[in-house]
């Protein structure tokens, strides 16, 4: 069975697995990093999002064979790591705002959230309603609106 | 030994036994008693069944005798726990629940830890999450035993502190006596311990003294969701339940009448196990990913389904043919008449978590983890199907991923006892999303015609027959005798009627009113979604109340201010339409709505702005579904008494949500015995894109001083005033919800064989 290499939320981790399973079942079934949930499997609700290299995509549509040992995989539990603090800002934001509900989404709402916000600032803006709007992640308890509010508010202290 | 800390004997109804059952107050009587509509409604209709006796009063009765069967414990560490006997799933329950408790045990909210309750059989009904009803059905009985704790604490610091009770007072967890000197709860505990049981006599606090109840407080859980360090069921690590799905039959409940390749599916990659159940062909893995390949890869003789070749047309003509007559004449001479027929399409109440659950089934016990909204009747029938006594199966109930009513049902868990039993093994089983959308339980495609006769500025009489697909409750009250009942032939039309006339009532003066439910057609998987019948009924009610209102001439916020029966309903209505700003100028293409809905013991009013233009309709974002855009929603809710106002709010956004898209966008497309959408882009929930900018939520300062319901409670009204908005933009009253289920479909449906799509590999490519 091939080995594979990378570099999880800091830590260089080695998993025996064959190639082409995704890396979120790699993530969650083989080393027990829960915090990517399972909302579809085909790359549509993005609960599974996470970063690589500091940007946001969705691990349930990558094989584990596609990752290199150099690449930087960060789950929501490795987010503070980034930042070096407790919480990440956005973290903080979703809690002062108190946007989850039943929660299953929020890990993959806060991973997406953090990367459209680098994605404004990396073009010299700040984040506007149309971004909030091409968010796809989905929240079936419907926090939407805190969620737009957390992320505002979030973005000025990142 | 009751303390003298709470102010001289107020209204008796705060002095309880321990132990003792506090009958729910018929504060519905008292309500039937308000001022008279001073508008020219002269024609009054009479109160309805659930005005006088709801489904809120029949799930609180049915809990009453087990009810005290609940208790606080206090530790050694300054903490209190308590194991609350009902299903967490986003509507806030721990964290209202951890507040009864803090106000009446004078502790931190964050010192009390909430878990939720294995299944416990002797608690009867007490045990079923349903009708919005927890903090309705537990409101006393949790804050009497949090009472029961503190008298025990405050008579050991007595002894503790040489000083008597009368001179103590208690403040976040410390007592202190008159001397200054003081002992904390953690120091109390092993002490204010008894050995036997002892009934005592408990005061509960005066709401005038209340410092946490009313107050808004964040979840209890909040840091746990955003650190990922929150336990879902699929999250649990039991040793050697491997990941395991089900391949699932091209139709809805189709059966397994061979496998044919199930030796060269057993030696793919990672998989361990593949069999057959009642519902499929189970295989186990590693991972969830191999179970995707395998059930991909297996070939099976799919026997017929229960609902063959049926379509939306097929299953419309049949609830055309079931519908109950109306009984009142068109009387052209005395009176005018209006007619109006609705049709609600299919819906699936799919959670992002999919019905997922663990079993580890042994000779001679069993194991079952998920989350469960009827952990009871989920433990007996899983008992029955293994064999084994109900004694020998403990259902622990883990938080859940969102409900919407799917987690009423314990499906997966049953399934996954069955694999277990079978393999011999752990399994930790997960429907695909697909799965959920197709073989899952669906809110039911029904019919709602009403016709209304009225004159001289009044209406005279108001006939509303609703028509449904039989609606599953075969959970019953949350125990497998009840349960039964649910599932009889006659049983089962009992059960929905009884749910139907508790929980539907006419809030308007609209002379002889009389709404009734005829349900046909079993052959369907469904089972309630969020505020059950409900939406369609007020959907179908108030888009009535805006024609007949046009018919009188009459503008539709003041038409149901006149006619409104109670002062309260007209109290919500007036403030949606104040802060609104009714009446407002709008641009043609766009308009507003006003909508009302009461339930759970409260009132709840929306004002909606709709924006139809072309321009909005037809904004591009890449593969979104986004037309109509409601662009402002003012929501007013009076709850009798709100225990957590942030969460009330909460749980008004989310049936905004719903409410938006039961309007406008989610439905079910069944053809050839089968639903086409099979994921998150062919099923169109709200998101983003849908949102309205502009949101305010208003929780209304208290009434009854009891807590009504909050989880469900924010669909109907806003779904109604989304339709009325819609309405009035466009200029044309929709007949079929949501408005776009008749358009050229969405999306491409996914095949049925194989049943569940393979993930992508590109996600590298769309990384931002």
């Amino acid at each position: 069975m091939p080995e594979h290499t990378f570099i999880l939320n800091g830590e260089q981790v080695t998993v025996d697995v064959e190639d082409d399973v995704r890396l979120l079942w790699v993530l969650r079934d083989i080393l027990g990093v829960t915090g990517p949930k399972y909302g579809c499997g085909v790359e549509v609700c993005k609960a599974c999002a996470s970063h690589i290299n500091g940007k946001v995509f969705n691990p349930c549509a990558v094989r584990v064979g596609d990752i290199k040992p150099t690449d930087r995989i960060t789950t929501i539990e490795g987010l503070p790591g980034t930042v070096g603090t407790p919480l990440h800002p956005m973290q903080q934001a979703w809690i002062d705002r108190d946007v989850a509900q039943c929660g299953y989404c929020q890990p993959g709402q806060i991973m997406t959230a953090v990367a459209k916000v680098r994605q404004a600032k990396a073009q010299g803006r700040k984040i506007t309603d149309a971004d909030l709007d091409e968010i796809r992640n989905i929240c079936r308890c419907g926090t939407y609106n805190r969620i737009r509010e957390a992320i505002a508010s979030a973005a000025e202290r990142m | 030994m009751a303390d003298q800390r709470r102010s001289p004997q107020g209204l008796d109804r705060r002095r309880f036994l321990g132990y003792v059952l506090a009958a729910p107050t018929l504060v519905a009587a008292a309500q039937l008693g308000g001022p008279a509509p001073e508008a020219s409604a002269a024609i009054p209709t009479l109160p309805q069944p659930a005005d006088l006796f709801d489904l809120n009063d029949l799930l609180t009765t049915a809990a009453l005798p087990s009810s005290g069967l609940v208790a606080v414990q206090v530790h050694t560490d300054g903490t209190a726990s308590f194991a609350l006997p009902r299903a967490e799933v986003g509507q806030g329950v721990t964290t209202s629940t951890a507040m009864l408790i803090a106000e009446e045990l004078d502790l931190p909210v964050d010192r009390i830890k909430v878990t939720l309750a294995d299944s416990r059989p002797e608690l009867l009904f007490n045990q079923l999450t349903a009708a919005s009803n927890t903090t309705i059905s537990t409101y006393t009985p949790i804050r009497v035993a949090a009472a029961v704790a503190r008298g025990r604490l405050l008579a050991a610091a007595a002894i503790v502190l040489g000083d008597t009770v009368t001179n103590l007072t208690s403040r976040l967890g410390v007592i202190t006596g008159l001397g200054g000197k003081s002992v904390t709860y953690g120091e109390l505990a092993t002490r204010a311990a008894s050995t036997r049981v002892e009934q005592v006599s408990v005061t509960l606090k005066p709401r005038s003294e209340f410092t946490v109840i009313g107050t808004s407080h964040n979840r209890v859980d909040a840091l746990a969701a955003v650190t990922g360090r929150k336990v879902f069921a699929m999250d649990l690590k039991i040793p050697d339940a491997l990941p395991t799905m089900v391949c699932r039959p091209p139709t809805i409940n189709g059966t397994v009448r061979s496998v044919l390749n199930a030796e060269t599916v057993r030696r793919m990659p990672g998989i361990t196990d593949v069999i057959t159940i009642s519902t499929g062909v189970a295989v186990r893995g590693r991972t969830f990913g191999q179970c995707v390949d395998a059930v991909r890869a297996l070939r099976v003789d799919w026997g017929k389904g229960t609902v063959e070749g049926a379509s939306d047309a097929s299953v419309l003509r049949e609830l055309k043919a079931a519908q109950l007559p109306l009984v009142v004449p068109p009387l052209p001479l005395l009176a005018k008449t209006l007619d109006a027929e609705f049709t609600f399409a299919f819906r699936s109440n799919s959670a992002l978590e999919t019905n997922c659950a663990i079993a580890d089934v042994r000779r001679d016990r069993a194991e079952i983890w998920g989350s469960l909204k009827s952990p009871i009747v989920a433990q007996q029938a899983i008992a029955a199907k293994i064999g084994l006594p109900q004694s020998a199966v403990r259902v622990h109930v883990t938080e859940g991923g969102g409900s919407f009513g799917r987690k009423l049902f314990f499906d997966a868990a049953l399934e996954a006892a069955e694999i277990s039993r079978k393999l011999g093994k752990p399994v930790k089983l997960m429907w695909h999303r697909t799965d959920d959308f197709r073989q899952g339980r669906t809110h039911p495609m029904c019919t709602s015609r009403i016709r209304a006769t009225y004159a001289a500025g009044n209406v005279l009489t108001f006939e509303q027959r609703h028509t449904s697909v039989s609606t599953d409750f075969g959970h019953g009250l949350g125990e497998i005798i009840t349960g039964l009942a649910a599932k009889l032939p006659v049983g089962d039309l009992t059960f929905s009627e009884t749910v139907f006339t508790l929980t539907q009532t006419m809030p308007y003066n609209f002379g002889v009113t009389t709404q009734l439910l005829n349900e046909v057609e079993r052959g369907f998987n469904t089972g309630s979604m969020r505020n059950i019948y409900s939406p369609d009924v007020c959907c179908a009610r108030e888009l009535f109340v805006d024609q007949l209102a046009k018919n009188m001439g009459k503008d539709p916020y003041r038409f149901r201010q006149e006619f409104l029966r109670d002062h309260r309903a007209r109290a919500v209505l007036v403030k949606v339409a104040k802060v609104g700003n009714w009446g407002r100028a709008m641009p043609a293409g766009t308009a507003q709505g006003i909508a009302i809905h009461t339930e759970y013991k409260g009132f709840a009013a929306a004002l909606v702005e709709i924006d139809c233009r072309p321009a909005t309709v037809n904004r591009r974002i890449p593969s979104a579904r986004t037309g109509p855009r409601v662009t402002k929603v003012v929501f007013a809710v009076d709850a009798g008494l709100a225990v957590n106002p942030r969460g009330l709010q909460a749980q008004m956004m989310g049936g905004i949500s719903d409410g938006i898209a039961l309007a406008l966008t989610s439905s079910l497309h069944l053809k050839d015995g089968y639903f086409l959408e099979g994921s998150w882009d062919n099923y169109f929930y709200t998101r983003q894109w849908n949102v309205p900018k502009d949101l305010e939520i208003i929780v209304m300062p208290p009434t009854t001083g009891q807590p009504g319901g909050a989880g469900e409670f924010g669909v109907a009204a806003s779904y109604a005033a989304v339709a009325c908005a819609y309405t009035r933009a466009t200029g044309s009253l929709p007949t079929t919800f949501p408005v776009n289920h008749d358009d050229p479909l969405g999306f491409d449906p996914l095949p049925t064989v194989p049943p569940i799509p393979q993930s992508p590999t590109n996600g590298l490519g769309n990384a931002f």
